[in-house]
């Protein structure tokens, strides 16, 4: 059985610090890291490699330093990988991203399985999973919780949905979006490490995977960035200390002048 | 003018709320752009009241596809189907809500159609003097908006995030056509078969639908103290909700999880509770309506956001707001 897991690299911003006058965050000294919800399908499809005989191969499109990424999925126990590097590449919108995803996994060849995270950190839009098993014309399951039974042509998996889970039986191959509800994503270990240290990592361009110039970046994308404006984030109201017990039942009338006030209960 | 479209959500034969913002939204974008309002609603044995609600609330036209394949969801039924209306008829744009289906079917037949997609959109508007529609979203872990535009290719789409406008207002008066499109077999086809929906009774409330979220994090301490938080929305009618450090500790589930790696919500009142307010968990929520703070570090971020910040330990305000909050709603109910 053959897996592939696309990833992207992100800043890592859980601790990152805002600029108070422009309302945008400071880049400056900002690690990359795998995207943080992309660790949950790397774990998948790890999982499934210790049930069942599988190949992993992660593939990711961007900056060189993108192979970092893909050496760290390495390190936690993916086969090998592919990174999709060109400046034809930048500027790429959800459908050119999918379009350049999905003509690597179209040369790969042979899968059985696409595994992605249910969205990356920093463009958030989700819409990269879809666009790939668009493009492959394959079935799809987002949002995906539990990979129920996995048989020879065919998956059962569990999802979330509002208000609840549907379970959904597909026919492989297939594209799975998980959410992190899926598993613990674990930590690479040394030995994995010391493999993805000596592991050759191809650089594919659009060549490599027959791409179409038309269809990548700014040109093969359909949406336009008109313009980016900060978001008034603060709105700071009134702000009350509790001192002591006294300010304690202040506090509580505080609150529920604030509900009455607002018609909120 | 060609048509605005908008995707209506029904599950068991109930059309959800969130398609009623999309008439409100999408009635504005036809009124400026001077072109009928279309509803377009897959399923199966709708009923002819839940159509006519879809006109008394602003759609001039409502395609319907009734079809026991598409009772539920099933992404190449439903994208087929979709597609060929699109070729048929057209539209200027076709916006559906940013829930599960509309997330995952809208990148699907954007792709097929190779037009622009945004996701997630709170605001829309039309550009004057090309009539492209301008889709606003939150960015870069909802810091920034970004105003995004498809200029060369039709349908414009986007999907619209959850109570990010109100459900427009029936109007008994308002009249509408109904166009039932029936097609052949072939379409129907899936290699995905749906088994079953089980209702999850923890998310009863779905925190992306709830009106009030009441929420904690890390400041609650343990697990078993999540009780009274429970407690709190439970008297003032709210979902739970959790910041992503207590669900890595596993002190909730990740339903309930609230902020960029979680859901995204935009209730009428949030109340953080012991949350220092990360730049992932503001994004989140800074489309509340309402917020109220309680933490114990003066300078958290999250007082930053909050319109009323209690400074001081959650242990002791929660219990005593949940008593008083029990003897206003009882002299309430004995008025």
């Amino acid at each position: 059985m053959k897996i592939i897991v696309p990833i992207k690299q992100v800043p890592e911003t859980s601790n990152v610090k805002m600029d108070e006058e422009t309302g945008t965050m400071i880049r400056d000294g900002i690690e990359s890291i795998i995207n943080p919800l992309d660790l949950y399908a790397i774990e998948a499809a790890i999982r499934l490699k210790e049930q069942f005989l599988s190949e992993i191969t992660v593939i990711s499109m961007g900056p060189g330093k993108a192979i970092e990424a893909i050496k760290e999925a390495i390190a936690m126990g993916c086969d090998n990988g592919v990174l999709l590097s060109d400046r034809k590449f930048a500027g790429s919108d959800t459908w050119a991203t999918s379009y350049v995803l999905s003509q690597c996994i179209k040369k790969i060849g042979k899968y059985d399985l696409i595994l992605c995270g249910e969205r990356a950190t920093d463009g958030d839009t989700a819409q990269v999973g879809p666009g790939i098993a668009s493009f492959l014309d394959l079935p799809l399951s987002t949002f995906t919780s539990e990979i129920i039974c996995l048989e020879k042509n065919s998956i059962r998996i569990k999802r979330l949905v509002e208000g609840g889970y549907e379970f959904l039986d597909m026919q492989l191959p297939a594209v799975l979006t998980v959410v992190k509800e899926i598993n613990d994503p674990r930590l690479p270990t040394l030995k994995g490490k010391l493999r993805a240290k000596e592991i050759k990592i191809p650089m594919w361009g659009p060549k490599n995977i027959d791409a179409q110039d038309e269809c990548l970046g700014l040109k093969g994308s359909p949406t336009r960035v008109v313009k980016i404006f900060p978001q008034k984030v603060s709105r700071e109201g009134e702000k009350f200390i509790v001192k002591d017990e006294d300010d304690l039942s202040k506090a509580i009338e505080k609150i529920m002048d604030y509900l009455i006030l607002k018609e909120l209960i | 003018m060609s048509e605005v479209w908008t995707l209506a959500e029904q599950r068991n034969g109930m059309v959800n709320q969130v398609s009623f913002e999309l008439l409100n939204r999408g009635k504005k974008l036809s009124e400026k752009l001077n072109s009928p309002l279309a509803s377009v609603i897959l399923g199966y044995h709708i009923k002819k009241e839940r159509i006519d609600e879809l006109i008394l609330r602003g759609a001039d036209k409502v395609y319907v596809v009734d079809n026991k394949h598409l009772a539920n969801f099933l992404i190449e039924p439903y994208t087929r189907v979709l597609l060929s209306l699109l070729d048929e008829y057209n539209p200027h744009i076709f916006l559906a809500a940013a829930t599960t289906l509309g997330r995952t079917l809208m990148p699907y037949i954007a792709i097929k159609k190779k037009t622009g997609l945004t996701a997630d959109c709170t605001i829309l508007d039309i550009e004057e003097g090309t009539d492209n529609l301008l889709q606003t979203r939150p960015a870069i872990g909802g810091n920034i908006l970004a105003m995004i535009k498809t200029p060369d290719t039709k349908p414009q789409m986007a999907t619209v995030r959850p109570h990010s406008t109100k459900p427009a207002i029936p109007d008994k008066k308002r009249k509408g056509k109904v166009i039932y499109k029936k097609y052949d077999d072939k379409i129907f086809k899936s290699r995905t078969k749906f088994i079953k929906f089980i209702k999850d009774e923890s998310q009863q409330v779905a925190i992306q639908d709830a009106k009030i979220v009441v929420s904690a994090g890390r400041g609650i301490g343990k697990k078993e103290k999540f009780k009274m938080i429970d407690e709190l929305a439970e008297i003032i009618g709210g979902a739970v909700g959790a910041s992503r450090d207590v669900v890595d500790r596993g002190w909730k589930t990740y339903p309930h999880q609230v902020g960029l790696s979680g859901k995204t919500i935009s209730p009428l009142l949030y109340i953080a509770n012991g949350i220092s307010g990360s730049v992932q968990h503001i994004a989140g929520i800074q489309s509340a309506e309402n917020i109220i703070a309680i933490n114990k570090e003066p300078d958290a971020q999250i007082f930053k956001l909050a319109d009323l910040g209690i400074v001081g330990d959650l242990h002791e305000i929660v219990p005593l707001l949940i008593e008083r909050l029990r003897e206003y709603k009882l002299k309430e109910a004995q008025k």
